[in-house]
């Protein structure tokens, strides 16, 4: 697959996880302005976005979240433009990707000034989870299991461990008591699946044992981590010791373990600085993979004055 | 309201000064448009309309869009397809199959020993003069004898109905990505149409080019490695760039994909290089190499062309293929025609005056303000000066741009392009058309697609169909394909499909039986304790 193509499948992958995630987000941290009755929403609106990485003051409006994370398709940090980013890109891999799921981003993308102008944020943030589930069903349905297939899941997974990281981190967020346990679970679409799995009512601990280390769940942390870690396998088979993609399977298996060994309550206490270590491994992950499949092994520069 | 039901679409419809496709000046509708005339002749004017903005929307949702200030608008698809008689296009397919051979002969010897030239066909000086003579691949051999792998040859019909060649493009013709997607566009708006009057398909038009590109492959490759080379997202014909590479089910790459090592080109893959074996480039020649020609251009890949001339890759269409698409070369075409075929060209030129030649010159400068002046370098409608249309100003500044260089330019007679029906704000009316047939050379024969691309002006009056200067497309409908129905095979070959299981429907089929008990139990119940059933 030419290099380019895969780059373009990697961020179409982490495009469209990365609109998803912040759909749920934003929908719980909406919700937890509604319920939480002692909620400072100004600190709390800005934290938010410190979560998310955009620069921002102490406060902010809800208005300024909306636009930062969801509606204003010239930021990058916003749904709107993360789903143009990803069109851009199937754009670009057009030939590679099949008719259907070029045409579901390439509608979403059309219909997203009119959708996000609605009164209900929470419709949405609906929208947009259904359209994501849209894309992934299609390319689900239709992709060869072939590296077109691997470089879009490899971008998936990581940025759902990602953004799950970042999500947790909103337990911590200032000016609120932080989003409750069962609102962290049901954004995950993992309410029932815990319900089921731990026969319990929800307790911190458990919750978040749930969603850092459950093996099974699609939106647990450990998971996600562990599925970029064999699909770079699947990728590129028989690595060398201290290959480029040795040392991002590595950085990732290192994430992963260090989450299963740890105990619960350690990580608990120190929730913010250990899904940071989750951030850092995944982008230092992300970073290796680019230098060993996207960028080329030696450029050929073409020099006028040498002539 | 009543007098509306009486209105068609075609209510007002008249044809104009120009040979009209559809309808004779007397009213009548010719043969080949009689079904399409009665489908929409049944329709109002609003049915007409919305299935005009269906297609815009079902354009816009696949991405089949044209850059338009900044905006992305839907390629401009009429609703009212033009329909080309069998017996017309059994003289246009031929026709343009002939041009192509001329045009592969002409470049064969312009880059080999030039025969044309000691025969005095050609005069020396016209090719070596034109812009697109490309010394660099003098002498280079291609793989099958093919340099004109794809050619659009462009057609118009003049007022009594004679189809003329207007222009030849050998180098990078576009346009063939919308005649396939306005098919597929119109055969969902129209399927009952299509159907019933046999048009051919143009589906198979990937299938010949790769088939003709895996040909022109380099000697002694078995299955060649092919890929189409665009100069990226942000050219206009992107999507048609895209779309070829997806229907031949090759890499679609950009210079900056490609490498060349020890004069063989690769491509930078996910598991390292990968070699190359024909390039199908959409990247024009001034711009394909960096060590032959434009030493800044990021859109090629330095090295390519002496790739080729190793024999090492197939670049499709050949380089140097200008020099017989330059319009001063085209009005030697009917000459050419005889002297290398020995046939008499089947379509006529459009006549056209030389401006090199003193007299020509003279009586052109006179009636300038009635003919059409051409650069013969130029492509898409650019540069071309209409004389009735033109102002006084621009007519003095043609007169000096050709008397500063004769050989930069060409006058032709005003052609009243032949108008088709097409849908405008107002309603349905004339419009003037042309057409581009794609022929496919592999070497052995030369196909044409049974189709092309029409392009039609949207303004009124207006001869230029060019898109970039305001044009629209209509689907072009050959007549004459065979439909086969009824039943193809003799009964005695039947499969029979014996031992069909039945599809499954249910994992519990014990459910229903459980749910008619349960039900019967509640019924029992409620009537034993009393209660009233609600």
């Amino acid at each position: 697959m030419l290099s380019r193509i895969a780059e373009s499948l990697f961020w179409i992958g982490r495009y469209v996880e990365r609109a998803d995630n912040t759909a749920r987000i934003l929908d719980v941290h909406f919700n937890l302005l509604l319920e939480d009755p002692w909620v400072d929403e100004p600190t709390a609106n800005a934290s938010l976005l410190a979560v998310m990485h955009v620069a921002t003051n102490p406060t902010a409006s809800r208005d300024e979240v909306m636009k930062a994370l969801a509606t204003d398709p010239t930021v990058a940090s916003s749904i709107a433009g993360t789903i143009g980013a990803a069109r851009d890109n199937a754009r670009r891999a057009r030939e590679t990707i099949s008719t259907e799921v070029w045409e579901s981003l390439n509608t979403s993308y059309m219909q997203m000034g009119a959708r996000s102008r609605t009164p209900r944020p929470h419709d949405f943030f609906t929208w947009v989870r259904e359209r994501t589930a849209v894309v992934w069903g299609l390319h689900s349905a239709q992709t060869s299991r072939d590296d077109a297939w691997h470089f879009m899941e490899l971008g998936r997974s990581l940025e759902r461990a990602d953004m799950i990281a970042r999500l947790l981190m909103t337990r911590s967020l200032e000016g609120t008591t932080g989003p409750n346990w069962t609102s962290l679970l049901r954004s995950c679409s993992a309410h029932e699946a815990y319900l089921r799995t731990v026969r319990a009512l929800v307790t911190e601990e458990r919750a978040a044992e749930f969603l850092l280390i459950d093996r099974l769940f699609p939106r647990s942390i450990a998971y996600n981590l562990d599925k970029a870690e064999t699909t770079l396998a699947l990728i590129e088979p028989g690595v060398t010791r201290n290959s480029l993609t040795d040392r991002a399977r590595l950085a990732l298996g290192r994430a992963r373990t260090n989450l299963e060994y740890q105990a619960i309550d350690d990580i608990l206490a120190d929730l913010p600085s250990q899904m940071q270590q989750v951030q850092t491994a995944c982008s230092l992950a992300s970073d290796l993979i680019r230098d060993r499949f996207f960028l080329p092994a030696s450029y050929v520069v073409w020099n006028q004055e040498a002539v | 309201m009543s007098l509306d039901s009486d209105l068609t679409p075609w209510s007002g419809y008249t044809p104009a000064a120009a040979w009209d496709e559809a309808m004779e000046v007397n009213g009548t509708v010719r043969e080949p448009y009689k079904k399409v005339y009665s489908e929409i002749d049944r329709m109002s004017g609003e049915d007409l309309q919305a299935r005009a903005e269906a297609v815009a929307n079902t354009y816009l949702n696949q991405g089949v869009t044209f850059d338009h200030a900044g905006e992305e608008r839907p390629f401009p698809l009429d609703i009212v397809p033009r329909v080309v008689g069998s017996d017309e296009w059994d003289i246009i397919s031929p026709g343009v199959a002939q041009r192509v051979k001329t045009l592969e002969a002409f470049l064969a010897d312009v880059y080999g020993s030039q025969r044309c030239v000691t025969d005095g066909i050609v005069p020396r000086r016209l090719i070596t003069t034109s812009q697109y003579f490309h010394r660099v691949v003098a002498g280079i051999e291609p793989m099958n004898g093919v340099r004109v792998h794809v050619a659009g040859i462009d057609l118009v019909r003049d007022q009594h109905g004679i189809w003329r060649v207007l222009e030849d493009n050998v180098r990078v013709p576009s346009g063939v990505s919308y005649v396939l997607s306005n098919r597929r566009a119109m055969s969902q708006m129209f399927s009952d149409l299509f159907g019933a009057m046999g048009v051919r398909p143009v589906l198979e038009y990937s299938q010949r080019l790769r088939a003709a590109l895996t040909k022109a492959a380099p000697e002694g490759v078995e299955d060649p490695v092919i890929v189409v080379l665009t100069p990226g997202v942000y050219n206009s014909a992107y999507y048609e760039h895209s779309l070829l590479a997806r229907t031949m089910g090759v890499e679609l790459v950009e210079g900056r994909d490609l490498e060349t090592h020890g004069g063989r080109v690769y491509m930078r893959t996910t598991a390292g290089r990968r070699r190359v074996d024909v390039i199908y480039r959409r990247v024009d020649d001034e711009y394909l190499d960096p060590v032959v020609f434009r030493p800044d251009s990021a859109l090629g890949a330095p090295g390519i062309v002496h790739a080729a001339r190793l024999g090492n890759v197939t670049i499709a269409n050949a380089v140097g293929n200008g020099v017989a698409d330059d319009k001063l070369i085209y009005t030697y075409m009917p000459e050419l025609t005889r002297y290398y075929l020995g046939e008499d060209p089947i379509l006529p030129n459009v006549d056209t005056w030389r401006l090199e030649e003193p007299g020509a010159r003279e009586e052109v400068m006179d009636r300038l303000a009635e003919l059409v002046v051409k650069p013969v370098d130029g492509a898409g409608g650019k540069g071309v000066l209409i004389g009735p249309a033109a102002s006084a100003s621009e007519l003095e500044a043609a007169r000096k741009h050709i008397l500063e260089s004769p050989r930069g330019w060409i006058a032709q007679p005003v052609v009243q392009l032949s108008t088709v029906p097409t849908l405008t704000p107002d309603g349905l009316e004339p419009r003037h058309v042309d057409l581009r047939p794609f022929a496919v050379n592999d070497g052995d024969d030369v196909w044409v697609l049974p189709g092309g691309l029409t392009r039609v002006a949207l303004q009124r009056g207006q001869l230029i169909v060019n898109s970039s200067q305001g044009g629209g497309s209509k689907d072009t409908w050959v007549l004459g394909g065979v439909r086969q129905r009824g039943p193809a095979i003799a009964p005695e070959s039947r499969v029979e499909f014996g031992g069909v299981t039945p599809v499954p429907q249910s994992a519990h089929p014990e459910d229903y039986v459980h749910g008619q008990q349960q039900m019967q139990q509640q019924q029992q119940s409620q009537s034993d304790t009393g209660e009233a059933s609600c």
